[in-house]
Protein backbone atom coordinates (compact mmCIF):
# COMPACT_ATOMS: atom_id res chain seq x y z
CA UNK A 1 0.00 0.00 0.00
CA UNK A 2 2.77 2.43 0.93
CA UNK A 3 4.66 1.50 -2.24
CA UNK A 4 1.55 2.46 -4.22
CA UNK A 5 1.73 6.03 -2.89
CA UNK A 6 5.28 6.26 -4.27
CA UNK A 7 4.01 5.07 -7.65
CA UNK A 8 1.29 7.75 -7.54
CA UNK A 9 3.96 10.40 -6.84
CA UNK A 10 6.02 9.04 -9.74
CA UNK A 11 3.05 9.19 -12.12
CA UNK A 12 2.36 12.81 -11.08
CA UNK A 13 5.95 13.59 -12.12
CA UNK A 14 5.47 11.83 -15.47
CA UNK A 15 2.21 13.76 -15.99
CA UNK A 16 4.06 17.04 -15.41
CA UNK A 17 6.84 16.13 -17.84
CA UNK A 18 4.37 15.14 -20.56
CA UNK A 19 1.72 17.87 -20.25
CA UNK A 20 3.38 21.06 -18.98
CA UNK A 21 4.88 23.57 -21.44
CA UNK A 22 6.63 25.87 -18.97
CA UNK A 23 10.32 25.09 -18.41
CA UNK A 24 10.18 25.79 -14.66
CA UNK A 25 7.25 23.35 -14.38
CA UNK A 26 9.28 20.73 -16.27
CA UNK A 27 12.18 21.16 -13.82
CA UNK A 28 9.76 20.80 -10.89
CA UNK A 29 8.36 17.59 -12.46
CA UNK A 30 11.83 16.07 -12.76
CA UNK A 31 12.47 16.96 -9.10
CA UNK A 32 9.24 15.16 -8.14
CA UNK A 33 10.32 12.09 -10.17
CA UNK A 34 13.62 12.13 -8.25
CA UNK A 35 11.82 12.30 -4.89
CA UNK A 36 9.53 9.38 -5.76
CA UNK A 37 12.48 7.12 -6.64
CA UNK A 38 14.43 8.11 -3.49
CA UNK A 39 11.56 7.39 -1.13
CA UNK A 40 10.74 4.08 -2.87
CA UNK A 41 14.34 2.83 -2.55
CA UNK A 42 14.59 3.83 1.11
CA UNK A 43 11.19 2.27 1.90
CA UNK A 44 12.40 -1.04 0.45
CA UNK A 45 15.23 -1.13 3.00
CA UNK A 46 13.11 -0.34 6.05
CA UNK A 47 12.69 -2.82 8.91
CA UNK A 48 10.00 -2.79 11.58
CA UNK A 49 11.44 -1.51 14.89
CA UNK A 50 14.69 -0.92 13.01
CA UNK A 51 17.55 1.28 14.16
CA UNK A 52 19.76 3.63 12.16
CA UNK A 53 22.75 1.75 10.66
CA UNK A 54 25.34 3.17 13.04
CA UNK A 55 27.47 0.79 15.10
CA UNK A 56 27.20 1.41 18.83
CA UNK A 57 28.07 -0.63 21.88
CA UNK A 58 24.50 -1.69 22.70
CA UNK A 59 23.24 -2.21 19.14
CA UNK A 60 22.88 -5.57 17.43
CA UNK A 61 23.28 -6.05 13.70
CA UNK A 62 19.93 -7.82 13.43
CA UNK A 63 17.93 -4.67 14.22
CA UNK A 64 19.49 -2.31 11.70
CA UNK A 65 17.71 -1.07 8.58
CA UNK A 66 19.27 -1.90 5.21
CA UNK A 67 22.21 0.52 4.61
CA UNK A 68 22.76 -0.37 0.93
CA UNK A 69 19.74 1.53 -0.57
CA UNK A 70 20.59 4.46 1.68
CA UNK A 71 24.12 4.74 0.29
CA UNK A 72 22.81 4.37 -3.29
CA UNK A 73 20.23 7.13 -2.73
CA UNK A 74 22.91 9.35 -1.17
CA UNK A 75 25.06 9.13 -4.32
CA UNK A 76 22.11 9.61 -6.68
CA UNK A 77 20.94 12.63 -4.67
CA UNK A 78 24.19 14.47 -5.41
CA UNK A 79 23.94 13.63 -9.12
CA UNK A 80 20.27 14.73 -9.12
CA UNK A 81 21.30 18.08 -7.63
CA UNK A 82 23.85 18.58 -10.44
CA UNK A 83 21.32 17.60 -13.14
CA UNK A 84 18.65 19.97 -11.80
CA UNK A 85 21.18 22.81 -11.56
CA UNK A 86 22.14 22.11 -15.18
CA UNK A 87 18.47 22.26 -16.23
CA UNK A 88 18.06 25.60 -14.43
CA UNK A 89 21.16 26.93 -16.23
CA UNK A 90 19.67 25.89 -19.59
CA UNK A 91 16.34 27.52 -18.64
CA UNK A 92 18.04 30.80 -17.68
CA UNK A 93 20.03 30.79 -20.92
CA UNK A 94 16.82 30.25 -22.92
CA UNK A 95 15.21 33.11 -20.99
CA UNK A 96 18.13 35.38 -21.92
CA UNK A 97 17.64 34.55 -25.58
CA UNK A 98 13.84 34.46 -25.88
CA UNK A 99 12.52 36.41 -22.84
CA UNK A 100 10.02 33.69 -21.97
CA UNK A 101 9.84 30.32 -20.18
CA UNK A 102 7.08 29.01 -22.46
CA UNK A 103 8.35 26.24 -24.75
CA UNK A 104 5.62 26.81 -27.37
CA UNK A 105 6.49 30.50 -27.68
CA UNK A 106 10.19 29.62 -27.97
CA UNK A 107 9.51 27.17 -30.81
CA UNK A 108 7.30 29.77 -32.55
CA UNK A 109 10.06 32.41 -32.36
CA UNK A 110 12.57 29.88 -33.61
CA UNK A 111 10.44 29.06 -36.68
CA UNK A 112 9.86 32.75 -37.40
CA UNK A 113 13.61 33.53 -37.37
CA UNK A 114 14.62 30.44 -39.28
CA UNK A 115 16.11 32.06 -42.46
CA UNK A 116 18.44 34.17 -40.32
CA UNK A 117 19.58 31.48 -37.93
CA UNK A 118 20.18 28.90 -40.68
CA UNK A 119 23.49 30.51 -41.68
CA UNK A 120 24.77 30.73 -38.15
CA UNK A 121 23.90 27.17 -37.31
CA UNK B 1 3.68 4.20 10.81
CA UNK B 2 0.70 6.52 10.34
CA UNK B 3 2.99 9.57 10.21
CA UNK B 4 4.79 8.12 7.19
CA UNK B 5 1.47 7.82 5.35
CA UNK B 6 0.61 11.41 6.31
CA UNK B 7 3.96 12.67 5.01
CA UNK B 8 3.60 10.78 1.73
CA UNK B 9 0.05 12.05 1.17
CA UNK B 10 1.28 15.58 1.95
CA UNK B 11 3.99 15.10 -0.66
CA UNK B 12 1.43 13.97 -3.25
CA UNK B 13 -0.86 16.95 -2.51
CA UNK B 14 2.15 19.30 -2.69
CA UNK B 15 3.27 17.82 -6.02
CA UNK B 16 -0.20 18.28 -7.57
CA UNK B 17 -0.41 21.85 -6.23
CA UNK B 18 3.09 22.72 -7.49
CA UNK B 19 2.23 21.51 -10.97
CA UNK B 20 -1.22 23.10 -11.21
CA UNK B 21 -0.69 26.50 -9.56
CA UNK B 22 -0.30 29.39 -12.02
CA UNK B 23 2.27 31.51 -10.19
CA UNK B 24 5.77 30.10 -10.82
CA UNK B 25 7.28 31.47 -7.58
CA UNK B 26 4.59 29.76 -5.47
CA UNK B 27 5.20 26.53 -7.38
CA UNK B 28 8.91 26.67 -6.52
CA UNK B 29 8.19 27.32 -2.82
CA UNK B 30 5.69 24.42 -2.71
CA UNK B 31 8.33 22.14 -4.25
CA UNK B 32 10.63 23.16 -1.42
CA UNK B 33 7.94 22.11 1.07
CA UNK B 34 7.65 18.72 -0.70
CA UNK B 35 11.40 18.23 -0.37
CA UNK B 36 11.32 19.09 3.34
CA UNK B 37 8.52 16.50 3.81
CA UNK B 38 10.83 14.00 2.08
CA UNK B 39 13.61 14.92 4.51
CA UNK B 40 11.29 14.29 7.49
CA UNK B 41 10.22 10.96 5.96
CA UNK B 42 13.89 9.92 5.70
CA UNK B 43 14.30 10.73 9.39
CA UNK B 44 11.31 8.50 10.22
CA UNK B 45 12.78 5.73 8.04
CA UNK B 46 15.99 5.75 10.14
CA UNK B 47 18.17 7.37 7.48
CA UNK B 48 19.64 10.44 9.22
CA UNK B 49 22.49 10.93 6.71
CA UNK B 50 19.99 11.08 3.87
CA UNK B 51 17.76 13.50 5.80
CA UNK B 52 20.65 15.95 6.22
CA UNK B 53 21.79 15.63 2.60
CA UNK B 54 18.23 16.11 1.33
CA UNK B 55 17.75 19.17 3.55
CA UNK B 56 20.88 20.87 2.19
CA UNK B 57 20.24 19.88 -1.44
CA UNK B 58 16.63 21.08 -1.21
CA UNK B 59 17.55 24.49 0.16
CA UNK B 60 20.24 24.96 -2.51
CA UNK B 61 17.79 23.96 -5.26
CA UNK B 62 15.05 26.28 -4.00
CA UNK B 63 17.53 29.18 -3.89
CA UNK B 64 18.66 28.46 -7.48
CA UNK B 65 15.07 28.12 -8.75
CA UNK B 66 13.90 31.30 -6.98
CA UNK B 67 16.88 33.12 -8.52
CA UNK B 68 15.77 31.83 -11.94
CA UNK B 69 12.09 32.78 -11.58
CA UNK B 70 12.26 36.04 -9.63
CA UNK B 71 14.24 37.87 -12.31
CA UNK B 72 11.73 37.02 -15.02
CA UNK B 73 8.90 39.36 -15.98
CA UNK B 74 6.52 36.61 -17.09
CA UNK B 75 6.14 34.95 -13.72
CA UNK B 76 2.59 33.71 -14.35
CA UNK B 77 2.22 30.60 -16.44
CA UNK B 78 -0.04 31.15 -19.45
CA UNK B 79 -1.05 27.80 -20.85
CA UNK B 80 -4.14 26.56 -22.55
CA UNK B 81 -4.73 22.92 -21.80
CA UNK B 82 -4.79 20.64 -24.80
CA UNK B 83 -7.64 18.27 -23.93
CA UNK B 84 -6.61 15.48 -26.32
CA UNK B 85 -3.11 15.23 -24.85
CA UNK B 86 -4.50 15.49 -21.33
CA UNK B 87 -6.92 12.57 -21.80
CA UNK B 88 -4.26 10.41 -23.51
CA UNK B 89 -1.77 11.04 -20.70
CA UNK B 90 -4.39 10.30 -18.02
CA UNK B 91 -5.36 6.99 -19.68
CA UNK B 92 -1.74 5.84 -20.05
CA UNK B 93 -0.94 6.85 -16.47
CA UNK B 94 -3.91 4.89 -15.11
CA UNK B 95 -2.65 1.88 -17.11
CA UNK B 96 0.79 2.44 -15.56
CA UNK B 97 -0.69 2.56 -12.05
CA UNK B 98 -2.69 -0.61 -12.72
CA UNK B 99 0.41 -2.43 -13.93
CA UNK B 100 2.36 -1.24 -10.89
CA UNK B 101 0.22 -3.60 -8.79
CA UNK B 102 2.11 -6.54 -10.32
CA UNK B 103 5.46 -4.86 -9.55
CA UNK B 104 4.46 -4.19 -5.96
CA UNK B 105 3.55 -7.86 -5.52
CA UNK B 106 7.12 -8.82 -6.53
CA UNK B 107 8.81 -6.36 -4.14
CA UNK B 108 9.83 -7.46 -0.63
CA UNK B 109 7.10 -6.86 1.97
CA UNK B 110 7.33 -3.48 3.67
CA UNK B 111 9.25 -3.80 6.94
CA UNK B 112 11.07 -7.02 6.01
CA UNK B 113 14.04 -6.15 3.77
CA UNK B 114 15.97 -8.80 1.84
CA UNK B 115 19.44 -7.77 3.10
CA UNK B 116 21.26 -10.45 1.12
CA UNK B 117 24.35 -8.31 0.48
CA UNK B 118 23.98 -5.87 3.34
CA UNK B 119 24.19 -8.61 5.96
CA UNK B 120 27.82 -9.21 4.99
CA UNK B 121 28.51 -5.50 4.93
CA UNK B 122 26.93 -4.98 8.34
CA UNK B 123 28.74 -7.87 10.02
CA UNK B 124 32.18 -7.02 8.60
CA UNK B 125 32.16 -3.23 8.15
CA UNK B 126 33.32 -2.32 11.64
CA UNK B 127 36.34 -4.63 11.52
CA UNK B 128 37.31 -4.10 7.89
CA UNK B 129 36.87 -0.32 7.63
CA UNK B 130 36.79 0.84 11.29
CA UNK B 131 34.01 3.29 10.36
CA UNK B 132 31.11 3.28 12.80
CA UNK B 133 28.56 4.61 10.28
CA UNK B 134 27.56 1.79 7.94
CA UNK B 135 26.25 4.11 5.20
CA UNK B 136 29.55 6.02 5.09
CA UNK B 137 31.48 2.73 5.09
CA UNK B 138 29.51 1.41 2.10
CA UNK B 139 29.53 4.69 0.14
CA UNK B 140 33.19 5.53 0.66
CA UNK B 141 34.80 2.11 0.98
CA UNK B 142 32.92 -0.89 -0.42
CA UNK B 143 31.32 0.99 -3.33
CA UNK B 144 33.90 3.71 -3.86
CA UNK B 145 33.95 3.20 -7.64
CA UNK B 146 30.22 3.94 -7.85
CA UNK B 147 30.82 7.14 -5.90
CA UNK B 148 33.78 7.96 -8.13
CA UNK B 149 31.72 7.67 -11.34
CA UNK B 150 28.94 9.72 -9.75
CA UNK B 151 31.49 12.43 -8.94
CA UNK B 152 32.65 12.37 -12.59
CA UNK B 153 29.00 12.97 -13.60
CA UNK B 154 28.77 15.78 -11.02
CA UNK B 155 31.84 17.57 -12.37
CA UNK B 156 30.65 17.12 -15.95
CA UNK B 157 27.45 18.91 -14.91
CA UNK B 158 29.46 21.70 -13.28
CA UNK B 159 31.54 22.16 -16.47
CA UNK B 160 28.35 22.31 -18.56
CA UNK B 161 26.83 24.91 -16.21
CA UNK B 162 29.99 27.05 -16.42
CA UNK B 163 29.94 26.80 -20.23
CA UNK B 164 26.28 27.83 -20.33
CA UNK B 165 26.49 30.76 -17.92
CA UNK B 166 29.42 32.45 -19.65
CA UNK B 167 29.13 35.67 -21.66
CA UNK B 168 26.76 35.72 -24.62
CA UNK B 169 28.05 34.13 -27.78
CA UNK B 170 28.55 36.00 -31.06
CA UNK B 171 25.54 34.25 -32.59
CA UNK B 172 23.11 35.85 -30.17
CA UNK B 173 24.75 39.28 -30.41
CA UNK B 174 24.16 39.40 -34.16
CA UNK B 175 20.37 39.07 -33.83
Amino acid sequence: MIYFLCFILFSIGIYGVLVKRNIIKLIISTMILNYAVYILLVLMGFRWQGQAPVFAADQGIGFMVDPLPQSMVMVSMIVGLAVTALLVAVAMRLYQEFKTFDLKAIIKTKIKNKPETDDNA
Amino acid sequence: MIELYILLILMIIGAVLALEIKDLLSAVIITGAVGLCLSAAFLLLKAPDLAMTQLIAEIVLVIILVRATISSDSRVEQSKRNHGTFVCVLISLSLFLGASGYVIAKLPIFGKPLMRISRTYLSEALFQTTVSNAVAAITLDYRIFDTFVALVALFTGVIAIMALSGPKSNNSNKK
